[in-house]
């Protein structure tokens, strides 16, 4: 599944890099603690977080997640929307909680 | 391969520079993919300790065909008790780091899981420098 698939399934806004949507999704991953994701996070997961600021961008990069999903209406910086936009990693966001929007990608992704 | 990056401390919209960097010529080394993903969760990690603690400091990377050789010294409180902070979950980190979603005492932790070797010597009230290895296969 594409992260435009998620991100159409379930109503996902997207903040930036679309081009992304075109990114493979292997699973999803929900924490809100950087070193958390960045030490047991895989390559190709989707990201549910509340954090909104640019450092995220940096750890979705690095372990080459497949995009970051801002739970609670939460927007993202404008730094943040910047180095998305750089790194091709889709932002998204959705009205959702945490535990709703991951059992809905869980659900999906089954 | 020698590389140097400078950090400042409390500048989070830079950390994470070194990380990408040294990422991006591993992989142009062809570099283990998996072994690439250990070097980059210690040097992140690393680098982030430097930002939340420190005042500045300085990366040194240093490649050849066998591995990587991260020195990251920096001046700063330096670390008061090492096994402490080696245990998980400890942190002294500020409130206002801890609300970014860093300082959930993951930090060190997540750097002796990914590294070969590992070594921290520490002067309180000077500075604290690591010494990360990690080999290539």
């Amino acid at each position: 599944m594409k992260v435009k698939d998620v991100a159409q399934k379930l109503g996902l806004e997207v903040y930036s890099a679309p081009e992304g949507l075109e990114r493979e999704v292997t699973g999803g991953y929900t924490s809100d603690l950087l070193s958390d994701v960045m030490g047991h996070a895989k390559e190709g997961q989707i990201w549910i977080t509340l954090q909104t600021h640019k450092n995220i961008m940096a750890v979705a990069s690095l372990r080459d997640l497949a995009a970051i999903i801002l739970v609670k209406g939460f927007k993202p910086d404008a730094d943040t929307i910047e180095l998305s936009a750089q790194e091709g990693i889709p932002l998204l966001g959705t009205k959702m909680q945490a535990f709703e929007l991951s059992g809905s990608l869980c659900e999906l992704l089954k | 391969m020698n590389l140097e990056y400078k950090v400042e401390g409390g500048d989070f919209t830079s950390a994470g520079l070194a990380s990408s960097q040294i990422k991006k010529i591993l992989k142009q080394l062809n570099v283990d993919p998996a072994v690439i993903k250990r070097v980059v969760i210690a040097l992140y990690e690393a680098e982030v300790n430097i930002v939340a603690h420190a005042y500045r400091g300085v990366i040194k990377a240093q490649i050849d065909g066998g591995g990587i050789n991260l020195t990251l010294e920096d001046e700063g409180p330096g670390i008061p008790d090492v096994e402490m902070a080696m245990t998980p979950g400890f942190s002294t980190a500020s409130k206002a780091v801890r609300e970014m979603g860093f300082g959930a005492g993951m930090g060190l932790p997540n750097i002796s899981e990914n590294a070969d070797d590992f070594k921290i010597d520490t002067i309180v009230g000077q500075g604290t420098t690591l010494r990360i290895g990690i080999k290539f296969r």
